[in-house]
C-alpha cells in the first residue's frame, strides 16, 4: 500500500464523486433508510453487490491496464453487470470525472487504452496502474468508494451526525477488506456478477425526479 | 485571474496550459435570492442574439432555475444544462467541479461555435467563489436588501469576484439601505475590480452588466490572437 491509494479513495480527489449518493436519495425517499443501522445495512447490501462488482472489474482492468482490446471487453462485461440504465449513465459519469483528474495526476500512455466514458471502477483500475499501485490496491479503493460516498450522502440528506456515519464506514472496514481481498485475483474470465434488484429499482424511479439534489 | 496571484510571470507545471479557444465562461454567483438567475436571464435576452451562448445551472433543486430560463424563453432547451450538486452548491464550484465541467463539454460539443457560457451557481453563501479551473471571470450578485452591511463584511465573493453586481437598488428606500455607502465599502474592500450597482426591475436587458460582459469576450479573443 502506498499514499497513492490514499488519494485515490480520497472522497475529496475531485472526480465528481460527490453528486451521487448511490441509490441513498431514493432509499431515503422510498423509507428503507433513515438512521444508522438501516444505513449500515444499505451500505453493506451494496458493499457486497455493486461493490463487489466493482471490485472486480476494478482489479482486473487495473491487471490490463494497457491493453486496450481487454479494457473494451471489460467495459462491455460492466454494462451487462448493470442492468439499470440509470446506474450506467452514472458509472459513466463517474469514470469519466475520475479519467480527467487521474489521468493529469499520473500522466501515462495507459490513458489512451481506455474506451471514452469508461465505467468507473475501469477508470479505478487504470488510474491505479498509472499510480504504481496493484490490483488488490485497485480493488480496496473500488469497494471503499462503493460505501463511503453513499455514506456521506445519507449523511447530508438526513443531517445525520457525521461522527455516527465515520464510525459507520469505519467499522465496515473488515468486510471491506474482505470483498476487496475476494476481487483482488480477478481477471476478465472470472468477474463476480453479484446484482441488487432493490438498487436498480432506486436508481431508476430516481433518475426520473425533478427534485433530486443528487446525480444519482 | 486567481485573485492572490499576479498571474502575469507565473506558470503553472501542472496545468495543461491556457484552455485554446471554446466559449469565455462566465461564473455567476452569489446569495440566495440575489438576482443570479433573473440576471442569468436578462443577459440571455440581451447578448443573445449576439453571441452564441449557453447557460449552466447550479440550483440545489436540479432544474427550478433551468426552467425559469426555458419559461422566460430566453434559450432553447438544447442550450441550458442544469447539474445535480449532492446537497453542495459551493463544492460543485469550487471543490470538485467534474459535473459542471461535463456539462460546459456537453454544451460545447453541442454547440461548436458556442462562444459565451453562463455558470450559474446555487444560491450559497458570501464564501462561495468559482475555481478559475472552471470560469474565465466570475460575478458576484448581492442585493441591496440583503442590507448595506453585505459588501463591508466581505468575503471571497465580494472582495475577490471580477465584478460585484450590487441588484435592486430599487429597494433602497424601501429597506433603508445606504446606496453610497454600499459603494464606498465595495470600493474599499475590491480595489480596482469594478462594482455596478444595478437594478433588474427597472433595467431589465442589464445594460451595463451586458457590457462588462461585452469587454470580457473581447479580451479573451485578444488573448487568443
Amino acid at each position: 500500500m502506498t499514499a497513492a491509494l490514499l488519494a485515490l479513495a480520497d472522497s475529496r480527489l475531485p472526480a465528481g464523486g460527490h453528486a451521487h449518493s448511490g441509490g441513498v436519495e431514493q432509499a431515503i425517499t422510498a423509507g428503507v433508510l433513515g438512521d444508522p443501522a438501516s444505513l449500515a445495512t444499505f451500505l453493506r447490501r451494496r458493499l457486497t453487490t455493486a461493490g463487489a462488482v466493482a471490485a472486480g472489474l476494478a482489479a482486473a482492468a487495473c491487471r490490463a491496464a494497457d491493453d486496450a482490446a481487454a479494457l473494451g471487453a471489460l467495459d462491455a462485461e460492466a454494462d451487462a453487470r448493470t442492468p439499470s440504465p440509470a446506474q450506467r449513465a452514472a458509472s459513466r459519469q463517474q469514470g469519466r470525472g475520475l479519467v480527467r483528474v487521474a489521468s493529469r495526476a499520473w500522466p501515462d500512455p495507459a490513458w489512451a487504452a481506455l474506451p471514452a466514458q469508461p465505467h468507473h471502477p475501469l477508470a479505478l483500475g487504470v488510474a491505479a496502474a498509472t499510480a504504481g499501485l496493484t490490483p488488490r490496491d485497485a480493488a480496496h479503493a473500488a469497494a471503499y468508494l462503493a460505501v463511503s460516498g453513499p455514506a456521506t450522502a445519507a449523511q447530508r440528506l438526513l443531517a445525520m451526525d457525521p461522527i455516527t456515519v465515520a464510525a459507520v464506514t469505519a467499522r465496515l472496514s473488515p468486510e471491506i477488506d474482505q470483498v476487496a481481498d475476494a476481487a483482488a485475483d480477478t481477471t476478465a474470465g472470472d468477474l463476480p456478477a453479484a446484482t441488487d434488484p432493490l438498487l436498480d429499482l432506486l436508481a431508476e424511479v430516481h433518475a426520473v425526479r425533478k427534485d433530486r439534489f443528487f446525480a444519482s | 485571474m486567481p485573485p492572490d496571484h499576479n498571474l502575469d510571470d507565473y506558470v503553472d507545471p501542472y496545468s495543461p496550459g491556457h484552455r485554446h479557444g471554446g466559449p469565455l465562461r462566465v461564473g455567476l454567483g452569489g446569495p440566495v435570492g440575489s438576482g443570479k438567475t433573473a440576471l442569468a436571464a436578462a443577459l440571455c435576452r440581451t447578448l443573445g442574439t449576439e453571441y452564441d451562448l449557453a447557460v449552466v445551472t447550479n440550483d440545489i433543486y436540479t432544474t427550478e432555475d433551468a426552467d425559469f430560463l426555458r419559461r422566460n424563453a430566453v434559450l432553447p432547451d438544447d442550450r441550458i444544462e442544469a447539474v445535480q450538486t449532492g446537497c453542495c452548491p459551493h463544492t460543485a464550484i469550487r471543490d470538485d467541479i467534474t459535473a459542471n465541467l461535463d456539462a460546459v463539454e456537453l454544451l460545447e460539443s453541442r454547440h461548436p461555435g458556442l462562444e459565451l457560457v453562463f455558470v450559474e451557481s446555487g444560491g450559497d453563501n458570501l464564501t462561495a467563489s468559482f475555481s478559475y479551473g472552471l470560469v474565465d471571470v466570475q460575478v458576484f450578485v448581492v442585493d441591496v436588501a440583503g442590507g448595506d452591511k453585505v459588501p463591508r463584511k466581505g468575503g471571497p465573493g465580494v472582495t475577490a469576484s471580477d465584478l460585484l453586481v450590487v441588484n435592486k437598488t430599487d429597494l433602497a428606500p424601501l429597506v433603508g439601505a445606504d446606496l453610497g455607502v454600499m459603494r464606498r465599502d465595495s470600493a474599499a474592500v475590491r480595489g480596482d475590480k469594478p462594482t455596478l450597482l444595478i437594478s433588474l426591475r427597472e433595467d431589465p436587458a442589464a445594460t451595463e452588466v451586458a457590457e462588462w460582459v461585452r469587454q470580457q469576450v473581447r479580451a479573451r479573443a485578444l488573448q487568443e490572437a
